[in-house]
């Protein structure tokens, strides 16, 4: 492995049930039923995982939920407006913190 | 005679070269003289795609079959006759495994072969007439075809790609269709304009939006089984059709939203990496991965319905077919003595035929399965 981040760690997913294949058989129960049509579809869920693959900064799960959400329909479009979601929020957090700051510039300020 | 004559000559109202008959993102490989205007060029490719097994052992899609307990692929009881009537297409899409487009005026069906198809067809019991090209309406004997089919009883589908109803000369077709119950089931990649126009070219998405609403103004789209409007729609991409039930509700949402438009049902289809999607999928370096992916989603439940079972499908120059693809790779049907002629059809000799399979029948067993009538799981 050359680098901390190799593409063919996402098609061996799965192998992570070799340390562990109790814990990583229930990972993946739950992450399939989580990922099913529900009150959600699943195209609509796949573009909230598009979304958060970037908001936690995940090469992995942005490579699959790309392809994963242009399997279940979404156009790039939809797929850049969702990146933009998190991009939105993430920044949003930032600011809003900033309240934080100006808490304590206005505490410590005179 | 050049192809602006011989549209004049059929008299569609516009050159179909020209860009206002329909988008053309791209060109025929036959008018290109690439090597992949050879069917046989294009099942080497296909056969050199390095795919094995976690055995080592090369994949294949009988193998495969059989190592899913599904065995040989066997005729069913004969549905669907679909009659490819010539691959003349005012658009030339990128995607196109038919090869179609303005210069395909060396594949039209003759009358004397249309004939032979409706002396077949009445040999059998098929309840469907898919007629299909190109762009089927083009053809000068589209409509007396139509006629003599629906004058049979049988239930006949136009393969339609929208904008040809746009020309000049097909401004009373929907109105004609719907007069006599025929089903339209039209080529859209995408209920957006982006995806739409990516594989289709420039200003498809415009005038398809345009030719559907014509179709809902003569009643189609509405839930009148004798207006049956039904959309077609495939990946503008390296991957597998959108789940059928969940993306019908979706897509009639968005278009009834963004241009007040009806339609009936949603058919979705596997791209099959042969002709234009092949040159496509390898020009792009898409083709071993396409080829995996397809291989990866092999679903047996997908198997039973394949339409390969329960179609004949005739060329334009009346050859039989197990299914427009193997028509496209020029695999004909396995009959007794070789290549079977519409004009010798012999319904017996067809139901004991082989169904003939190479690596592109992984493209109907994926996923959800794909076939011209949609999922098949």
């Amino acid at each position: 492995m050359s680098g901390y981040f190799d593409p063919q760690h996402l098609a061996d997913f799965t192998k992570i049930g070799e340390g562990s294949k109790e814990l990583a058989d229930k990972f993946f129960s739950y992450y399939g039923a989580v990922f099913a049509d529900g009150a959600l579809t699943a195209r609509e869920k796949s573009l909230i995982a598009l979304a958060v693959a970037h908001a936690v900064q995940c090469p992995y799960c942005i490579d699959a939920y790309s392809n994963d959400a242009l399997a279940k329909g979404a156009d790039q479009e939809q797929m850049t407006e969702a990146v933009h979601v998190a991009c939105a929020i993430r920044g949003g957090a930032s600011l809003v913190h900033g309240l934080q700051m100006m808490g304590h510039v206005k505490k410590a300020g005179m | 005679m050049t192809i602006d004559a011989i549209s004049e000559a059929l008299d569609y109202g516009l050159p179909l070269s020209s860009d206002d008959a329909g988008p053309k993102p791209t060109r025929s490989l036959r008018a290109r003289r690439e090597p992949l205007a050879d069917t046989s060029a294009q099942l080497r490719r296909l056969a050199e795609v390095e795919l094995i097994d976690a055995n080592g052992a090369r994949i294949e899609f009988e193998r495969t079959l059989a190592g899913a307990g599904c065995g040989a692929l066997l005729p069913a009881a004969l549905e669907v006759f679909q009659i490819n009537i010539g691959k003349l297409c005012n658009m030339t899409c990128r995607h196109c495994h038919v090869d179609a487009g303005p210069d395909r005026t060396d594949a039209m069906m003759t009358r004397e072969t249309i004939d032979a198809c409706l002396w077949a067809l009445d040999k059998t019991d098929a309840h469907t007439v898919d007629i299909t090209g190109g762009a089927a309406e083009l053809h000068p004997h589209f409509r007396d075809l139509v006629e003599a089919c629906v004058a049979r009883g049988k239930h006949v589908i136009d393969r339609c790609n929208l904008t040809v109803l746009l020309l000049p000369r097909f401004h009373d077709l929907p109105a004609w269709l719907a007069e006599r119950g025929v089903e339209v089931v039209c080529s859209l990649p995408h209920y957006r304009r982006l995806s739409t126009d990516r594989q289709r070219g420039d200003g498809t998405y415009e005038k398809s939006i345009e030719a559907l609403r014509r179709l809902n103004a003569v009643g189609y789209g509405k839930g009148d089984p004798r207006r049956r409007l039904t959309l077609m729609t495939n990946p503008v991409g390296a991957f597998l059709a959108p789940a059928q039930a969940s993306a019908e509700p979706e897509w009639k949402a968005a278009l009834a939203r963004d241009h007040g438009i009806a339609f009936d049902r949603l058919i979705a289809l596997n791209n099959m990496p042969i002709s234009r999607y092949l040159e496509w999928l390898d020009a792009s370096g898409n083709l071993a991965a396409y080829m995996q992916r397809l291989v990866d989603a092999f679903n047996p439940a997908a198997v039973d319905g394949v339409m390969c079972r329960n179609t004949i499908s005739i060329s334009w120059d009346g050859f039989v077919y197990d299914c427009d693809f193997n028509q496209m790779l020029d695999l004909s049907c396995a009959g007794e003595g070789g290549p079977m002629h519409v004009r010798d059809f012999d319904p017996a000799a067809f139901a004991r035929r082989r169904i003939v399979t190479r690596r592109h029948c992984f493209g109907c067993t994926a996923g959800a399965g794909s076939s011209c009538g949609g999922a098949t799981a």
